[in-house]
């Protein structure tokens, strides 16, 4: 160790020993991203902003929620919403925060897909991307059953349900996870654990590995266009920050994530006070009945695609159950956007507009998941069933004919 | 760099409003900790004094801690200035907390005394402290007087306002 | 499928924009925006309103005229014969029409009623205890202190010929069946005797004094305090309502045999029916949940907004709350995305 001289500041004591200026210039001001992109691109930061929502006011609920089947419903609607200072709006904003959060992981999502930011050499941006998916979805489904409402229930009662299809060890599964023959105390107690403590940590894991994911391969951006970062950079340091094909994390970057959380959060907070019943749905304000099905039962809105794929086979085909079948295709459903990377053949990164044939596929995806979404949340009968069947074999042919399409269209651009 | 100033400007504005909403929200979150409405309405304990014996201690709860009340029998020395009269009857209305730190005293009815197990700290029927490290007497809960037999613990009434009043002006009784 | 077409409408729409916004070359990120915002929208509308209106079919809204129309109309659409719901309602608005003696109609509410209803205000006091009361009828008779004020006048007629013709419930007592309502019909009786029984009824009601509340209490505590006194005069003989500390008047097990089922805890029914929903269902609940237990009570409108409305200071009590901060915490959020926005453009103008 070099010998330390006498800082003058406490900012330079600091810097002495932890090099703080180094951690800002390489974190923030000196960490490049391109300039040519669009309010598409501050999504992430966006997600940082609502995660960080919805961890403060879960600190607060914790505070009084009891995870026990005799006092969870009161905990929550009686103490938490009505005496609790403000203990509603902490309830407002988690709940609105934990559907509103999707509507943006979707965006997100697709706006990656929309612009190719998956592929050649950015494919662990996408993992880790996916791996905080599926995280906050067992996030998301294991706060709904906290409130012990009919809606926590049931769907806690039929996803649960879900795992009983595999082969063998199905049965003994459901009862391990339930820790019961039924949907009990010992069932709320567990997903409580994983609601508060081990998803959350699991998530903040993932977020600073998805964080580190994209230092390498860099941000994409609205063309596509690969660049030397190195030489760009250089532009920009040299105050020649209008020619440069990059801008500083901080102050440029962060300032324009910064107004688009500052809009959002308006629309957000709007939500919050005045249009809530969406993410809070009124079925769950039934205490849980384990003897009664409330008369329709649907997850979420955000797990209404998956969820129709998994009931759009309503009958046998060649000797397997529709349960099988539905089974397989929502295994395949959880799993098929995690290779997406790999899927998709074709060299070119590109919006999705500018490639021949992907963007067909592109926004048939879009259409056939509105579909399965809306026709989710109605009443599989009749007609309702046979859309849900064809949109669901839609989502299945549509990936399994990705790897086909792009190929082509590989050998349209010329390896472009 | 007059465009540098105004940039820094821009964004230090920026921050000072964001600053204020975060400060808002700090005032939300630091009402939540507050006790409920439930809590503060369960406050009182109304405590009937009509089956109470001379010299023998009687404890009731309030806000969660050990109230004492000491009825006086004839043959106790009288402490008027710091008893309360309810009814046709002194006693002794007083947290059961030594004054020390905090153990609940027993009481030697045989001595008209409470002695605190903890240190040694004794104080008479009254509650004041006659030995050991206690530094005050024994402190006095709100009550308010609803007719002879019945006291309503932590609710302010005007017997109990004197009281302190007097308390606090005269030193004899400390 | 109606979801669907709408769907390609909504497509069809955003192509359309996008092709007119590039040609009158609109900020592509308004572009961007203005996509995104169409298909949240339409995704929105097809989880929640659309799905919504399919689940739940539209019923007629509530009417508080008490005439017996909905339920006649009801009897043509299964094929039923109508005649007799015509006559006895005919009777029971005639009676409500005339106008009564009040002197006459209290000896026979003393004669018929007070054996079994007590009318605390006008010195009929409670023969036995509620839970007594209960074991020995079946159910808590109400007591009728305030029935003059928030039952319908057509609909008290109603009741007093036939309770169970009035409020709707022949499903759970046919005529001629093994089970009886507990209080008798009284059709024999004339219409002018009728009318001086409700003339009665109103009379004592109008007596009864405003409820009393504590000096310097909020309006909001007032209207509390005299909601409730309608809500547990209305509901409170069957439903209990824990959050405000309210037990059912009748025994929940003496309940469950009398109806077939234990009526639900109202505390939160403000939030999982909604308003537009308790208004039409206490109104009529045969009409929006056919076969239900729950009877017609007859709630004037007036009486039926206070039972809506004590049920959502109980239920959500933190609505007044929540509607004053909302729009302070708005304008802040406003204010913020100004700074926001100025202070982005000023770092941007040197990366242009």
């Amino acid at each position: 160790m070099a010998e330390f001289e006498k800082a003058n500041s406490v900012g330079e004591w600091f810097d002495q020993r932890l090099n703080t200026s180094g951690f800002w210039r390489v974190m923030m001001t000196e960490y490049w991203i391109p300039k040519n992109i669009n309010f598409l691109w501050a999504m992430g930061a966006l997600l940082a902003m609502l995660f960080t929502l919805l961890l403060v006011t879960g600190i607060f609920l914790l505070m009084y929620y009891k995870p026990d089947v005799n006092m969870a419903f009161d905990s929550v609607n009686y103490t938490i919403m009505q005496e609790v200072a403000y203990g509603w709006l902490f309830r407002n904003v988690h709940g609105v925060g934990a559907s509103v959060v999707f509507l943006v992981i979707y965006i997100h999502m697709f706006t990656a897909i929309y612009y190719g930011s998956y592929k050649k050499g950015r494919e662990m941006i996408w993992l880790s991307g996916m791996l905080l998916f599926v995280t906050f979805s067992a996030e998301g489904f294991s706060g709904y059953m906290l409130p012990w409402g009919q809606m926590s229930y049931w769907a806690a009662y039929v996803i649960t349900e879900i795992f009983g299809g595999i082969p063998f060890i199905g049965d003994e599964l459901v009862i391990w996870i339930r820790g019961n023959f039924y949907v009990a105390d010992a069932t709320l107690t567990r997903f409580f654990m994983l609601h508060v403590l081990l998803i959350p940590m699991a998530i903040l894991g993932a977020i600073v590995f998805h964080f580190y994911t994209l230092r390498f391969p860099h941000v994409n951006n609205e063309e596509g266009e690969f660049f030397d970062y190195k030489e760009e950079s250089e532009k920009y340091l040299a105050g020649k920050k209008a020619e440069s094909k990059v801008i500083a994390f901080w102050p440029d970057f962060l300032s324009k994530d910064f107004m688009v959380i500052s809009i959002f959060m308006i629309f957000f907070f709007y939500l919050v006070f005045y249009h809530n019943a969406f993410a809070m749905d009124p079925v769950n304000f039934d205490k849980a009945d384990g003897m009664k099905t409330p008369a329709h039962i649907y997850p979420e809105w955000y797990f209404l695609w998956s969820y129709e794929v998994l009931r759009g086979f309503f009958f046998d085909i060649a000797g397997i159950s529709g349960k099988s079948l539905g089974l397989m295709a929502f295994g395949f459903a959880q799993g098929i956007f995690m290779v997406l990377p790999w899927l998709d053949r074709s060299p070119m990164v590109k919006p999705a507009n500018q490639r021949p044939i992907f963007k067909y596929w592109f926004w048939l995806l879009m259409a056939d998941l509105f579909v399965l979404t809306i026709f989710g949340k109605l009443p599989p009968t009749g007609a309702n069933a046979w859309v849900g069947f064809f949109s669901s074999i839609t989502f299945l042919g549509l990936f399994i004919a990705l790897p086909f399409l792009t190929k082509i269209e590989a050998k349209m651009v010329g390896g472009k | 760099m007059i465009n540098e100033s105004r940039r820094g400007f821009m964004g230090k504005a920026f921050g000072a409003v964001a600053a204020v909403g975060a400060v808002g929200s700090l005032v939300a979150m630091k009402k939540s900790w507050d006790p409920l409405p439930s809590v503060m309405a369960a406050g009182f304990t109304t405590v009937d004094l009509s089956n109470f014996t001379a010299n023998k201690l009687e404890i009731a709860k309030w806000q969660g801690k050990p109230i004492f009340i000491l009825k006086f029998g004839a043959d106790m020395p009288e402490v008027e200035k710091r008893s309360v009269k309810v009814g046709a009857h002194y006693y002794s209305v007083m947290i059961g907390l030594c004054t020390h730190l905090g153990c609940i005293p027993a009481y030697k009815d045989s001595e008209h005394t409470f002695k605190c197990a903890c240190h040694g700290g004794e104080f008479n029927a009254a509650g004041v402290h006659t030995f050991g490290p206690p530094p005050r007497p024994l402190d006095i809960p709100p009550f308010s007087i609803k007719d002879e037999n019945t006291i309503v613990l932590g609710e302010v009434g005007p017997e109990y306002t004197e009281l302190i009043a007097r308390l606090s002006t005269d030193t004899n009784i400390a | 499928m109606f979801s669907i077409i709408v769907g390609l409408i909504v497509a069809v729409i955003l192509i359309i924009l996008n092709i007119v916004l590039q040609k009158v070359s609109f900020p592509k990120e308004g572009r961007i925006l203005a996509i995104i915002v169409i298909m949240t929208g339409y995704i929105y509308w097809g989880f929640e309103p659309y799905a919504h209106h399919e689940m739940h079919p539209h019923v007629a809204d509530a009417t508080y005229t008490f005439d017996g129309k909905a339920d006649v109309e009801a009897l043509k659409e299964a094929g039923a014969d109508t005649a007799e719901t015509e006559a006895f309602w005919a009777k029971a608005v005639e009676a409500a029409s005339l106008s009564g003696n009040v002197a006459a109609g209290k000896e026979l509410v003393a004669a018929n009623c007070t054996g079994c209803h007590s009318i605390t205000s006008e010195g009929f006091p409670e023969l036995m205890s509620d839970a007594d009361a209960a074991a020995s009828y079946g159910v808590t008779p109400p007591d009728l202190s305030i029935a003059g004020k928030i039952y319908d006048k057509n609909f008290l007629a109603a009741v007093i010929m036939d309770p169970v013709k009035a409020m709707h419930i022949e499903h759970k007592y046919p005529v001629g069946g093994d089970k009886v309502f507990p209080m008798p019909a009284s059709d024999w009786m004339a219409p002018q005797e009728i009318a001086d029984m409700v003339a009665y009824l109103a009379s004592a009601a109008s007596k009864v004094p405003a409820v009393e509340t504590k000096e310097g209490a909020s309006e909001f505590e007032i209207s509390k305090a005299q909601n409730k006194q309608v809500f547990e005069a209305a509901c409170v003989r069957c439903h209990p309502m824990s959050y405000a500390g309210i037990e059912a008047k009748t025994p929940a097990d003496i309940m469950s045999a009398y109806i077939g089922a234990t009526p639900p805890d109202l505390s939160q029914h403000i939030r999982s029916r909604g308003d537009h929903y308790l208004h039409n269902f206490i109104n009529d609940p045969q009409r929006k949940l056919p076969g239900t237990g729950m009877p017609r009570v007859g709630l004037t409108q007036e009486a039926e907004k206070q039972v809506v409305e004590y049920m959502t200071q109980i239920g959500d009590s933190k609505k007044q709350e929540r509607e004053e901060l909302g729009p302070k915490v708005l304008i802040y959020l406003v204010i913020l995305a100004i700074f926001a926005l100025l202070w982005k453009k000023q770092i941007w103008r040197d990366l242009h």
